[in-house]
C-alpha cells in the first residue's frame, strides 16, 4: 500500500513539475512578447507573436522548436539578475525533457528519460553482455583465428538481421507514436496550406540546421556572448556521419539480399567507403559536441538533462571507435571479441533510440513542419502596427 | 598611464573606445556597474534613426537629411543646433558599415513596430546585443575594461584634463578623458528637485519609475557643472511616458509600456477622464501621456478596455485587472465606483457610430462630451473588461554639457584641450527637449566616434582635420 502511495506521490511530483515548467514559458513569454527584440534570432519568437497566452500545447511545441543556440539569453535585457530572470534556453530545455517523458511509447517508459544515464548504461551493458556470451556459445570463444574478416561466421547473417531488425523496428514504432501524439496534441485547424512548400522548408531547416546560426549566421552561443559556428558544423559531423553509416549499413543488407554478394567487403566497396566516411564523422563530431557541451555555460542548460545529452554523444563515439576498430583488425584473431562489443554498443543505441537523446532531432523536426505550415497563415494576432 | 580614458560603458562610451583604439591610442573604460549590468540605457534600445537616400538592408525607401532634420526641429521646437544636427543626421548615413565591422548586426523593424521601417535600423537582438558585440571587440583590440568602478571626480588643471578620481578615492590620470556617463534620470534626489512640487503639495517625481539603468546618477554631470563648465538643455525636464504602474523601479525597458491607450479611455485616480485619447497614433502620443499622467493626483491614471480590442495592440508584460462589469473594474482599481461609471457612461453615450480601423485616424469619436475623444471611439460595453494601472516612466533628462564639432568640454566658451564629453551628457545639444525614436543612439553614435577620435589625437600629440569628424570616416 505504502509503496504505491509513493508511487502516486512521485506521479503528482512529476505533474506539478510538468506544470511549472510550462507556466514559467508562459511568464517569460509574456515579458518577450511585449520586448520582441529577439525576433531575427530564430523561429521561436515569430511563432510567439501568433499567440498571447501560452498554453502547455503551446509551451511543447516552441520547447521543440527552441535549438538552444541560446543568442536570447546573452541579449536579454531581463536575464538574471535582473528581476524578471528571463531565462527562455533553460525553461525551454526542460519543457523539452517533459515534452520527451509525457510523448513517449510506451507511456511507462517516458520515466527512463528522468534515469538517462542509467537506462543508456543499462542497455549497453545488456547489449554487450549478450552478444559476448552468444560469441562465446556459438563459436566456443573470443580469440578465434582465421576467420578472414568473415563477420558471419561468428554471428549467422540472419541472426544479426532479425535481432537488430526486431530492435531498430521497434524503436522506429515506438518513436512514431510519440511523435504522432505530440503531433496531435500541439497542432490546431486551420487554413490548409500548401504542403509540399512547407515540409521542403521544414526539412531544409533541419538539414541546413538554420537555427543555430542565430540569424546573422554568426552562429551560436557556448561559453559567453561570442558567437560560434563550431555547433553546428559538430552536429553536421554527427547526423551526416550517422546518416552514412545508416547508409552502409542499408547498402550492404541490399548487396547480401539483392545480390548476393556477402561481406567482408573490400576496402574500396561502397559499404565500406560508407561506413568508414560515417565513422571519421562519428568520431569528430560527437567529440566537438562533446567538448562544447562540457565547456557550455551552465545558465544555457538544464543541469538535469546532462547525462542524457553526453550519455548519447559517448554512445555515438564508442560505436564509432569500435566500428572502425572492428575495421582495421578484422583479420586479427580479437575480431569476434571487438565485433561483440561494437555490435553490442549498437544494440544500446537502438534500444535506447525513443527515450534518449535521439528523440530530439524527430520532436524537433515535427515543431519545424507546424512552423512552417502555421507561418503560411494568417497572423491571428493584429497587435496595432500603426 | 593611458592615452585615453573612458567614463562610462554604454554606446557613446564604447564608440568613443573603438575609435581611439583604432587610431592607435591605450584606452581604460571604467564602468559604474558590475558587469552584468553594464551598458547604461544603451543595453535597453533598440534602434538607431538614420539618413539614407535609397532603400539599404533593412531600411525601406528614403529618409533624406532635410526630412531627418525637419523631424528633429519639429519634435524640438526649436530647441537644437542646426550644425551638429546635420552632423549627426549625415554620421547616421554611414556609421553602420563600421558598426558591423564591431559585431553589430540589423534585424528587419519588429513586428508591431512597422511604422519605422523606413526610418530606423533595428540591432538585432536590442541593445544589449550591440554592446556586447562593442564589448568583446573592444576587448579583442586591447581596450582594458574596469567594471565597479564608479567616478566621482575629474581633476584638471585650469582647462586641462590631469585625471579621474574613483568613488573608491583611487587616482587614474590620462593623457586625454571622454565624459560618457549618461544623464542624471537615475537620480531620485535630483528628480525631485527638478520636478518640484505641485499644488497639491506632492513631489511628482516620486511617483515615477526609471525605465532604464540604476548607474545613471549624474555624478559627473554635477560635478563637471560646479567645475564651471558650460551646459545646455532644459534642466528641468526629462523624456517621460506613461507605463505599467508595476513596472519595476529601475530597468523596465521597453516591455513595460503599456499601449492600449488609445483604444480606450483614461481615467485618473478620480474616476474622471482628463485628455483626448484619440488624439494621435500611439506612437506619436506615447510620450505627452507621461507628462499627463504625471499631472494628475497621485501620479496614476488607469487605461480601461473591453474584449473588443484585445489582440489589437503590442500585448502588455502583466496582465490587466479583469471584471465582468464596469462597477466591478472600479471597485478592483481602487477608483471611486460612482464617478467611474458616470464617466464611462456619458463616454459610451457619446459614442457616434464609424467605420472603425486601428490602422488609420478613422471616424470612430465623440459628440459634445468633455474632453472629446476624437478617432477609435467606440463604447466600453462588452466584458470582459481590463484596466492598466500607469505611471510616469522616466526615459532620459536633457541637461548636458554644451559641445561644438568638436566634442571638447567648454569654460566660458572655450574648449578643453583633451577633454571630450559624448552621448546622454551632451544630447541636449541637438536635443533640447522632445524626442524622435532613435535619435539617441543616433546622437551617441556619432559623437563617441568623434569624442574618440579627438581624444586619442590629443593624448599623441596630433591634429585632426575638423572635416575628417564630420561623420565622413
Ligand atoms: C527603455 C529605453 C529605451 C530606449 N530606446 C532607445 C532606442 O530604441 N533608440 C535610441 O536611440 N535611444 C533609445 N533610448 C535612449 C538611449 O538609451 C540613450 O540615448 C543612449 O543609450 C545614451 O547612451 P550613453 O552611452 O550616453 O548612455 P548610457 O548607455 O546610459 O551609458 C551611461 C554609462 O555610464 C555609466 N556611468 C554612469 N555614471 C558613472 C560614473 N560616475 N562613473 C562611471 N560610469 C558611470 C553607466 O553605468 C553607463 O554604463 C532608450 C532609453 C531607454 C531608457
Ligand atoms: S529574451 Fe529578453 S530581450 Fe529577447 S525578446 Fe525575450 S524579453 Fe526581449
Ligand atoms: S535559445 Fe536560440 S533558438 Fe532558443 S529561443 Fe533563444 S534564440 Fe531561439
Amino acid at each position: 500500500m505504502a509503496a504505491i502511495e509513493n508511487l502516486l506521490d512521485l506521479a503528482s511530483t512529476a505533474e506539478r513539475e510538468l506544470d511549472r515548467n510550462a507556466a514559467e514559458v508562459d511568464r517569460i513569454l509574456h515579458i518577450c512578447n511585449a520586448c520582441r527584440y529577439c525576433e531575427s534570432f530564430c523561429a521561436v519568437f515569430p511563432a510567439m507573436t501568433r499567440r498571447l497566452d501560452f498554453s502547455v500545447a503551446d509551451s511543447h511545441y516552441l520547447a521543440n522548436l527552441c535549438h538552444n543556440c541560446s543568442a536570447c539569453l546573452y541579449a536579454c535585457q531581463y536575464a538574471p539578475p535582473h528581476e524578471f530572470g528571463v531565462n527562455l534556453p533553460r525553461t525551454l530545455a526542460q519543457v523539452r525533457k517533459d515534452t520527451y517523458i509525457e510523448y513517449a511509447f510506451p507511456k511507462a517508459f517516458g520515466e527512463l528519460y528522468r534515469r538517462n544515464g542509467l537506462t543508456v548504461a543499462i542497455a549497453v551493458s545488456l547489449g554487450i553482455a549478450v552478444f559476448l556470451m552468444a560469441a562465446i556459445t556459438l563459436r566456443g570463444g573470443l580469440f578465434v583465428s582465421g576467420l578472414n574478416s568473415d563477420f558471419y561466421a561468428i554471428f549467422p547473417h540472419n541472426l544479426l538481421a532479425v535481432i537488430f531488425g526486431i530492435a531498430f523496428g521497434f524503436s522506429i514504432l515506438a518513436l512514431a507514436v510519440g511523435v504522432i501524439r505530440f503531433w496531435n496534441k500541439v497542432s490546431e485547424p486551420g487554413k490548409p496550406v500548401p504542403m509540399s512548400n512547407a515540409v521542403t522548408e521544414a526539412a531544409k531547416s533541419a538539414l541546413t540546421l538554420q537555427y543555430l546560426g542565430g540569424g546573422h549566421e554568426d552562429g551560436c552561443n557556448n561559453e559567453d556572448d561570442a558567437f560560434t559556428l563550431w555547433r553546428r558544423r559538430f552536429h553536421h559531423f554527427t547526423f551526416y556521419g550517422f546518416m552514412l553509416c545508416f547508409a552502409s549499413t542499408s547498402v550492404a543488407t541490399l548487396y547480401h539480399y539483392l545480390f548476393a554478394i556477402e561481406a567482408p567487403y573490400p576496402l574500396l566497396s561502397l559499404p565500406v567507403l560508407l561506413g568508414t566516411g560515417g565513422g571519421i564523422g562519428l568520431i569528430i563530431g560527437p567529440a566537438g559536441l562533446l567538448w562544447l557541451n562540457i565547456r557550455r555555460n551552465p545558465m544555457q542548460t538544464d543541469a538535469s538533462q546532462h547525462t542524457m545529452d553526453r550519455g548519447f554523444i559517448a554512445l555515438l563515439l564508442f560505436i564509432s571507435i569500435t566500428g572502425l576498430a572492428l575495421l582495421a583488425f578484422r583479420q586479427s584473431s580479437s575480431m569476434p571479441l571487438l565485433l561483440a562489443v561494437h555490435l553490442g554498443f549498437v544494440m544500446g543505441l537502438f534500444l535506447t533510440l525513443p527515450y534518449g537523446k535521439f528523440a530530439h532531432g524527430i520532436f524537433r523536426c515535427a515543431a519545424l513542419l507546424k512552423y512552417a505550415i502555421e507561418k503560411r497563415r494568417p497572423n491571428p494576432i493584429q497587435a496595432g502596427s500603426e | 598611464m593611458h592615452d585615453v580614458v573612458i567614463v562610462g560603458g554604454g554606446n557613446a562610451a564604447l564608440c568613443a573606445a573603438l575609435m581611439a583604439r583604432e587610431t592607435g591610442a591605450s584606452v581604460l573604460i571604467l564602468e559604474a556597474s558590475p558587469k552584468e549590468w553594464r551598458g547604461g540605457n544603451s543595453q535597453h534600445t533598440r534602434n538607431l534613426r538614420c539618413m539614407h537616400d535609397a532603400p539599404q538592408d533593412v531600411l525601406t525607401e528614403a529618409y533624406p537629411e532635410e526630412e531627418f532634420w525637419q523631424d528633429l526641429l519639429k519634435v524640438t521646437g526649436g530647441e537644437t543646433n542646426e550644425k551638429l544636427a546635420r552632423l549627426v543626421i549625415r554620421a547616421s548615413s554611414n556609421c553602420r558599415d563600421w558598426m558591423r565591422r564591431h559585431g553589430v548586426r540589423f534585424q528587419p523593424p519588429l513586428s508591431g513596430a512597422l511604422h519605422v521601417a523606413r526610418t530606423n535600423a533595428f540591432f538585432m537582438g536590442g541593445g544589449k546585443a550591440l554592446v556586447n558585440a562593442y564589448y568583446r571587440s573592444a576587448i579583442a583590440l586591447g581596450v582594458e575594461v574596469r567594471y565597479d568602478t564608479p567616478v566621482a571626480e575629474v581633476e584638471m588643471d585650469g582647462d586641462k584634463f590631469e585625471a579621474v578620481v574613483t568613488e573608491g578615492g583611487e587616482r587614474i590620470p590620462g593623457k586625454a578623458c571622454v565624459l560618457a556617463a549618461g544623464g542624471f534620470e537615475s537620480n531620485r534626489e535630483w528628480l525631485r528637485e527638478a520636478w518640484g512640487r505641485n499644488d497639491e503639495g506632492e513631489w511628482p517625481a516620486d511617483n515615477f519609475l526609471i525605465r532604464g539603468t540604476r548607474f545613471n546618477q549624474g555624478v559627473l554631470l554635477k560635478y563637471m557643472m560646479r567645475a564651471g563648465a558650460d551646459t545646455i538643455g532644459d534642466p528641468t525636464q526629462g523624456h517621460c511616458v506613461a507605463i505599467d504602474a508595476r513596472s519595476p523601479l529601475y530597468d523596465g525597458g521597453i516591455c513595460t509600456r503599456i499601449d492600449c491607450v488609445s483604444l480606450g479611455v483614461v481615467v485618473n485616480r478620480l474616476g474622471e477622464r482628463f485628455y483626448d485619447e484619440g488624439e494621435d497614433f500611439w506612437p506619436k502620443r506615447y510620450a505627452i501621456w507621461g507628462r499627463l499622467v504625471a499631472q494628475q493626483p497621485g501620479q496614476i491614471a488607469y487605461s480601461i478596455i473591453d474584449r473588443t480590442v484585445v489582440g489589437r495592440f503590442m500585448p502588455p508584460v502583466f496582465p490587466g485587472v479583469t471584471a465582468n462589469s464596469l462597477p466591478e473594474l472600479a471597485a478592483k482599481l481602487n477608483v471611486p465606483v460612482e464617478t467611474f461609471v458616470r464617466s464611462l457612461d456619458s463616454y459610451n453615450a457619446a459614442c457616434r457610430p464609424g467605420a472603425f480601423d486601428h490602422t488609420i485616424l478613422d471616424d470612430c469619436r465623440t459628440e459634445g462630451l468633455e474632453p472629446p475623444k476624437t478617432h477609435w471611439a467606440r463604447p466600453i460595453e462588452t466584458p470582459p473588461f481590463y484596466g492598466y494601472a500607469l505611471r510616469p516612466g522616466i526615459t532620459f533628462t536633457y541637461l548636458s554639457l554644451k559641445v561644438d564639432d568638436t566634442a571638447a568640454v567648454r569654460f566660458a566658451d572655450q574648449p578643453s584641450p583633451n577633454l571630450f564629453v559624448a552621448g546622454e551628457m551632451m544630447a541636449g545639444n541637438v536635443l533640447g527637449k522632445g524626442y524622435t525614436a532613435g535619435v539617441g543612439m543616433s546622437i551617441g553614435t556619432a559623437f563617441g566616434r568623434i569624442a574618440g577620435t579627438r581624444a586619442a589625437a590629443a593624448a599623441m600629440g596630433r591634429t585632426v582635420p575638423r572635416s575628417n569628424i564630420d561623420g565622413r570616416h
